[in-house]
C-alpha cells in the first residue's frame, strides 16, 4: 500500500473527526435530541435521538473527509482582497455587464417568460438596486448601516401616505420620497456618524428598529401592524394599466390597440425598477470618478489620513449615507407601488441584514457582484421552496461560510477611478 | 409611591437579566474588540435548555423546586456553553486579525442562523411553562395598591450577586482572570509572554454564555413563556447596557443592565408599553453621542 | 533670514497626569527646515499631533503666519488647519490609502480644490467643463510629485503593494499635493536603507529650495537631521533644552546628556 510509504494522516484525522463528533453530540443533545410540543395546554418533551445520531455521524464523516481531503484541491480562503486591475481594461467584466443588461432589457420579451418569471425578476432587480445604494453606504465609504431597511420603509410609507392622503401619483412621489428618505439619513447620520465603525453599526441598527415600532405603533398615521392598503398603481405617462379604465381616462392597452393583459402592468412595473436599478449604478460609477466618491473611499481605507488631507470626514460621511438613504427611498417607494399594500412586516432587521449580505456577498464595492449575489438570494429560495423553513438557516451560514472563506466577497476587484497614462515600460532599452 | 417602588424592583429584575447578558458582551468586546452579535441567540439558547429541563423534569414527576431549579441551571449552563465555544470556533476565530467587518458580519449570520436553527428544530410557537416558583412577600401595602416582592424576583436578583462577586473575584484572583486581563491589553504581547491566547479567548465565551444561560433560565421562571426571538431583543437591550456602562467594563455592564431594566420598567408604567423600546434605543443613542465610554469606561486616545 | 512661518508658544499638552509637553516654545521659518529631535518618548509626535488638530493642546499659543493672514492652529478643527491654513502632515507609521492607487492617493490630497471645482458634485455630475480642467490640473500635479519622488512608473499600482520606502516618499508626495505652507514630517527616514535616506535628503532640499515652504521634521536618523536641517530644536521629557543650528546643537552638553545619559560631573563644560 501507498500509504505505508508515506506516514498516513489518518490516525490525526480521526481524532480531529472525533473531537469535533463530541463537540457535536453536545450540541445536538438538547437542542436536537429532545424538543417540546404543546398538548392539551401543557409541554410535552419528546426525543428523536436518531436525528442526533445522524448529525454526529455526518459532522464526524464531514470532519474527517475535510481532513483527508487532498491540500491540492482544497479551495484556498481568500483573506486579502484582490489587487486593482492596473491596466483599468475590465474587458471581461465589461462584457458581463453588457450582456447582463441586454438579457434584463429582452427578458420580459422572451417566448417563455410569464408572469412568474417576471415577478421574480422584479424582486432580484429591488434587490440589485438597495444592494447598490447600500453598497454607497457600506462598500464605498466603509460605513457599516444595519439600519438600512429604515429608508427602505421611508421610502414606501412617504409614497403610500402622500397617495392616499394628498392623491399624488407615483411619479410625483418618487422624487419626494427619495428626498424624505435622504433627509432621514442626514437626522440620523449627523449625530452617529462619528461612531467608530461597530458602534455605528449598533446604532444604525437600533435606528432601523425605532423607525419599526414608531410604524407598528402609530396607528393612527401608518396603519399599525395592519399597514396601508390601496396603494395607488403607478401609470403608463397617464394610462392606467386597468381593463376597463374610469370615465374620460384611456388605459394603457386600448392606447396601443393590444388586448388587455395583466402582465402589461407586470412588465411595465420591471421595467420601472430596471431603469431605476440602471439610474443608481449609473450614478454610483460616476460617483466613483468624482471628488466625493474618491473622498469616500479614502475613508473608507484611512479616516486619520484624511482629516490631515484636509477632507471633512463627518460631512463626507454624511453625503454618503444621505445618497444611500436617498436610493433605499427610491426602492421603497418602488416596492409600495408594485404590492399597492406594505406593513411594517416588510422592514425587519432580517431584511437589512438580506440587503447587507447582498453587499457583502457580492464583495463590497463591486457593482456586478451585487447583481450575482442579488439573483443568488433570491432566486435559490425560490428554486428551493422545499426547503423554504431552512431558508433561513443556509442563509446564515452561507453568511458565516463566506466571510470565513472571502471576507472580501465573491468579487472584490476594485476597479480604479482614473489612469495615469504612462509610456510602455520600456524593458528592452 | 408604591406604585414607584414596585416598578423598581420589577425594573431590577428585568436590569439583572440584562446585566447577565450584558457581561458576554463586554468581555467579548473587551478582549478581541469585536461585537458578538450572536450573543442574545446563546441566551435564547439557554432559556429553551431550561424549557425543555422543566419540561422533562416534571414529565419524570420530580417536585423539589430548588432541586429542579439547580438541576437545569448546570445543565443550561453546560450545554450552552458549548454552544459559546463552538461559535467562536467557527465563525470567529477563523477571522481574527481580519478586516474590521468581517467578523460582525460573520457574526450577524450566526445569529440569524442560531435564530432559525432553534425555530426549525423547536417550533416557531410560543413555549409556556407551568409557574415553577410562586408566591412572594408583601412589602407594603394601603388601600388601594400593594408592593410585592415575589420569590422569583428574589432568586433572580440573589443569583445575580452571587455570579457577579463570583465572576469578579475570577476576573481579580485567578490564573485565568490575569490572562484575560493580559489579553484585552494586548493580545500580540500576551502570547509571547506564554498565554495561550486562543484558550482564554475560549473561555471567554464560555463563561459569557454560561452567564447568558443563567439569565436564560432565570426569564424562563419569571416569564414562564419564551420564542426564539428573544434573543434579538433581549441582546441588542443588553448590549446597549454594555455600552451604557462603558463596553469592556464588567461593573458596568451590571449598571447598565439595571438602568436599562429601570428605565424599561418606567417607561411601561408611566408612559406607553408600545414604545418602551423607543426609550431603550434613544438612551444607546444618545450615549454614544455624549459620552461614548459609557458611564464606567475608561476614556480612550486616539492614536495617530 | 526667512519670515517666522509658525510659532509656538508656551504649548503644553498633559494627559491626565502624564506631562507630554511641557511649555515649549520655538519657532519655524518659511523656507527653512526645521527639525525636532530628542529621544523617544520626548513628546515630538504630540507637537505635531497638537499642530495638526489631533489633540487639544491643554495651553499654549500655535500661530500660523499664513500668506492671508495670521492663523490660531489651537483654535481650529482638525481637518480645516490642513484644507484652510495650508499644514500637510505625514504619519510614522504610514498613512496611504492601501487599496487606492498612487495617483488616486494624490488626487485625494487635492479634495478641496476639486470639490470647489466640481460645483460640489453637482457640476461635474453634469459633466461640466470647469471640472474637467481642474482634474487635469490635478493630474499634472500629481505627476509633477510623482516625477520627483521618482514613482511615476508605479502610477496606477495600488499604493499598498510599494515596498516600504517608496510608501514614505508617497506619503510625502500626498502631503505635498494638498500645496502646504508647512510640512510636517514624522520621522521621513524610519525604516529606510542608507541608499533611500540619502534620496530622501535630495527629496527635502529639493522641496525647500523650489517650493519655500516651511518644513518642520521629527527624525531620528542623523545623518538626514545634520545634513538638511537649518535649525533644531531639541526635546527631552517634553521640555526644550537646547535649539539652534546643527553645529551648535551637535556640540550643547545638554544634548549629550540627554542622549548619552549622564555623565561623569566634571565632564560638563
Amino acid at each position: 500500500m501507498i500509504a505505508a510509504a508515506a506516514p498516513s494522516p489518518l490516525p490525526a484525522a480521526l481524532k480531529e473527526a472525533a473531537v469535533a463528533a463530541v463537540v457535536a453530540l453536545a450540541l445536538a443533545i438538547p437542542m436536537v435530541g429532545f424538543y417540546t410540543v404543546d398538548e392539551g395546554g401543557s409541554l410535552v418533551a419528546k426525543t428523536r435521538f436518531d436525528w442526533v445520531a445522524i448529525a454526529v455521524a455526518a459532522v464526524f464523516a464531514g470532519r474527517l473527509a475535510l481532513a483527508l481531503w487532498p491540500p491540492a484541491w482544497r479551495l484556498k480562503p481568500r483573506r486579502e482582497p484582490a489587487h486593482v486591475a492596473v491596466d483599468g481594461r475590465f474587458t471581461l467584466m465589461k462584457f458581463f455587464g453588457a450582456a447582463a443588461v441586454t438579457v434584463a432589457v429582452v427578458l420580459p420579451f422572451l417566448p417563455f417568460t410569464d408572469r412568474y418569471i417576471i415577478d421574480v425578476a422584479t424582486t432580484v432587480l429591488i434587490y440589485v438596486m438597495l444592494g447598490w445604494g447600500l453598497n454607497i453606504v457600506v462598500g464605498l465609504a466603509g460605513l457599516l448601516d444595519l439600519g438600512y431597511v429604515a429608508f427602505y420603509a421611508v421610502g414606501a410609507y412617504s409614497f403610500a401616505l402622500l397617495a392616499r392622503n394628498f392623491g399624488l401619483n407615483f411619479w410625483e412621489c418618487l422624487p419626494l420620497a427619495g428626498i424624505f428618505a435622504a433627509l432621514f439619513g442626514v437626522l440620523l447620520g449627523f449625530p452617529v456618524l462619528r461612531l467608530r465603525g461597530d458602534y455605528l453599526a449598533i446604532v444604525t441598527l437600533g435606528f432601523g428598529e425605532m423607525i419599526r415600532i414608531v410604524l407598528v405603533n402609530w396607528q393612527s398615521f401608518t396603519g399599525g401592524p395592519n399597514g396601508l392598503t390601496s396603494i395607488p398603481r403607478p401609470s403608463f405617462f397617464g394610462l392606467p394599466f386597468t381593463r376597463t379604465p374610469e370615465a374620460g381616462e384611456t388605459a394603457f392597452h386600448e392606447f396601443f390597440g393590444l388586448e388587455f393583459s395583466s402582465y402589461h402592468r407586470l412588465a411595465f412595473l420591471y421595467f420601472v425598477i430596471l431603469v431605476l436599478a440602471l439610474i443608481t449604478n449609473a450614478f454610483t460609477l460616476r460617483i466613483r470618478r468624482l471628488p466625493v466618491g474618491r473622498a469616500w473611499e479614502a475613508l473608507r481605507e484611512d479616516e486619520i489620513a484624511c482629516r490631515a488631507l484636509g477632507i471633512n470626514p463627518t460631512n463626507t460621511k454624511l453625503t454618503a449615507f444621505a445618497i444611500g438613504a436617498m436610493f433605499g427611498g427610491f426602492a421603497g417607494s418602488f416596492f409600495a407601488a408594485r404590492q399597492g399594500f406594505i406593513s411594517p412586516e416588510s422592514f425587519t432587521f432580517i431584511e437589512s441584514a438580506l440587503i447587507l449580505a447582498v453587499v457583502v456577498l457580492g464583495g463590497m464595492g463591486s457593482q456586478i457582484g451585487i447583481v450575482f449575489a442579488a439573483i443568488l438570494l433570491v432566486v435559490l429560495p425560490e428554486i428551493a421552496r422545499e426547503f423554504a423553513e431552512l431558508r433561513m438557516v443556509l442563509f446564515g451560514a452561507a453568511m458565516i461560510g463566506i466571510m470565513v472563506w472571502r471576507p472580501h466577497g465573491l468579487l472584490s476587484r476594485r476597479d480604479p477611478s482614473i489612469l495615469l497614462p504612462l509610456p510602455k515600460a520600456t524593458g528592452a532599452s | 409611591m408604591e406604585y414607584f417602588l414596585q416598578q423598581a424592583i420589577n425594573g431590577l429584575t428585568l436590569g439583572a437579566i440584562y446585566g447577565l447578558v450584558a457581561i458576554g458582551y463586554t468581555m467579548v468586546y473587551g478582549i478581541i474588540g469585536m461585537i458578538n452579535f450572536a450573543h442574545g441567540e446563546i441566551y435564547m439558547i439557554g432559556a429553551f435548555i431550561a424549557v425543555i429541563g422543566f419540561t422533562i423534569l416534571s414529565m419524570l414527576g420530580i417536585s423539589s423546586v430548588p432541586f429542579a431549579i439547580l438541576i437545569v441551571l448546570i445543565v443550561a449552563i453546560l450545554f450552552t456553553s458549548v454552544y459559546g465555544w463552538a461559535v467562536e470556533r467557527i465563525a470567529y476565530r477563523p477571522l481574527r486579525g481580519s478586516f474590521r467587518l468581517a467578523p460582525l458580519i460573520s457574526a450577524i449570520g450566526m445569529s440569524i442562523f442560531l435564530q432559525n436553527y432553534v425555530q426549525v428544530l423547536q417550533g416557531a410557537r410560543v413555549k409556556p411553562i407551568q409557574p415553577i416558583v410562586t408566591g412572594g412577600l408583601t412589602l407594603m401595602s394601603s388601600s388601594h395598591f400593594t408592593v410585592s416582592l415575589s420569590y422569583i424576583q428574589i432568586l433572580i436578583i440573589l443569583t445575580t450577586v452571587v455570579l457577579m462577586v463570583g465572576f469578579s473575584l475570577l476576573i481579580t484572583r485567578t490564573a485565568l482572570g490575569r490572562a484575560q486581563r493580559a489579553c484585552e491589553q494586548d493580545l500580540t504581547m500576551a502570547s509571547l509572554v506564554g498565554i495561550n491566547v486562543d484558550r482564554t479567548i475560549s473561555l471567554t465565551f464560555v463563561i459569557g454564555a454560561g452567564l447568558a444561560a443563567v439569565a436564560g433560565v432565570m426569564v424562563t421562571l419569571y416569564y414562564g413563556v419564551i420564542d426564539f426571538y428573544i434573543g434579538f431583543q433581549a441582546g441588542i437591550k443588553a448590549f446597549a447596557a454594555a455600552v451604557l456602562g462603558g463596553i469592556g467594563s464588567l461593573p458596568g455592564a451590571m449598571l447598565g443592565g439595571l438602568l436599562i431594566g429601570l428605565v424599561e420598567a418606567f417607561w411601561s408604567a408611566y408612559f406607553t408599553i408600545e414604545y418602551k423600546d423607543l426609550a431603550t434605543f434613544s438612551i444607546l443613542i444618545l450615549v454614544l453621542i455624549f459620552r461614548p465610554t459609557g458611564l464606567l469606561g475608561r476614556p480612550e486616545v486616539e492614536k495617530v | 533670514m526667512n519670515p517666522v512661518l509658525l510659532e509656538i508658544e508656551h504649548l503644553t499638552m498633559r494627559f491626565g497626569g502624564l506631562v507630554a509637553v511641557d511649555d515649549l516654545s520655538f519657532e519655524a521659518r518659511e523656507g527653512e527646515i526645521t527639525a525636532i529631535i530628542g529621544p523617544n518618548g520626548a513628546g515630538k509626535t504630540t507637537v505635531f499631533n497638537c499642530l495638526t488638530g489631533f489633540y487639544k493642546p491643554t495651553v499654549g499659543r500655535l500661530t500660523l503666519h499664513h500668506p492671508s493672514g495670521p492663523l490660531l492652529l489651537e483654535q481650529m478643527e482638525g481637518f480645516r488647519i490642513a484644507a484652510r491654513a495650508g499644514v500637510a502632515r505625514t504619519f510614522q507609521n504610514i498613512r496611504l490609502f492601501p487599496r487606492m492607487t498612487l495617483l488616486e492617493n494624490l488626487i485625494v490630497a487635492q479634495h478641496n480644490f476639486l470639490m470647489k471645482a466640481s460645483g460640489f458634485t453637482v457640476g461635474a455630475l453634469f459633466g461640466l467643463p470647469r471640472y474637467r480642467h481642474a482634474e487635469q490640473e490635478a493630474v499634472d500635479r500629481a505627476r509633477h510629485w510623482l516625477e520627483r519622488t521618482g514613482l511615476v512608473m508605479r502610477a496606477n499600482a495600488e499604493a499598498g503593494s510599494l515596498p516600504y520606502g517608496d510608501q514614505r516618499r508617497l506619503e510625502i508626495a500626498r502631503a505635498m499635493c494638498t500645496q502646504p505652507v508647512l510640512l510636517c514630517l514624522d520621522e521621513p527616514a524610519a525604516g529606510l536603507n542608507p541608499r533611500e535616506s540619502a534620496e530622501l535628503n535630495r527629496l527635502l532640499a529639493g522641496i525647500r529650495e523650489t517650493e519655500k515652504i516651511g518644513v518642520l521634521l521629527i527624525e531620528h536618523d542623523m545623518s538626514v537631521v545634520m545634513g538638511i536641517s537649518d535649525h533644531i530644536v531639541v526635546l527631552d521629557y517634553g521640555k526644550r533644552i537646547s535649539a539652534g543650528t546643527p553645529d551648535s546643537v551637535r556640540k550643547d552638553p545638554a544634548v549629550i546628556r540627554a542622549y548619552l545619559g549622564e555623565p561623569e560631573s566634571d565632564a560638563v563644560a
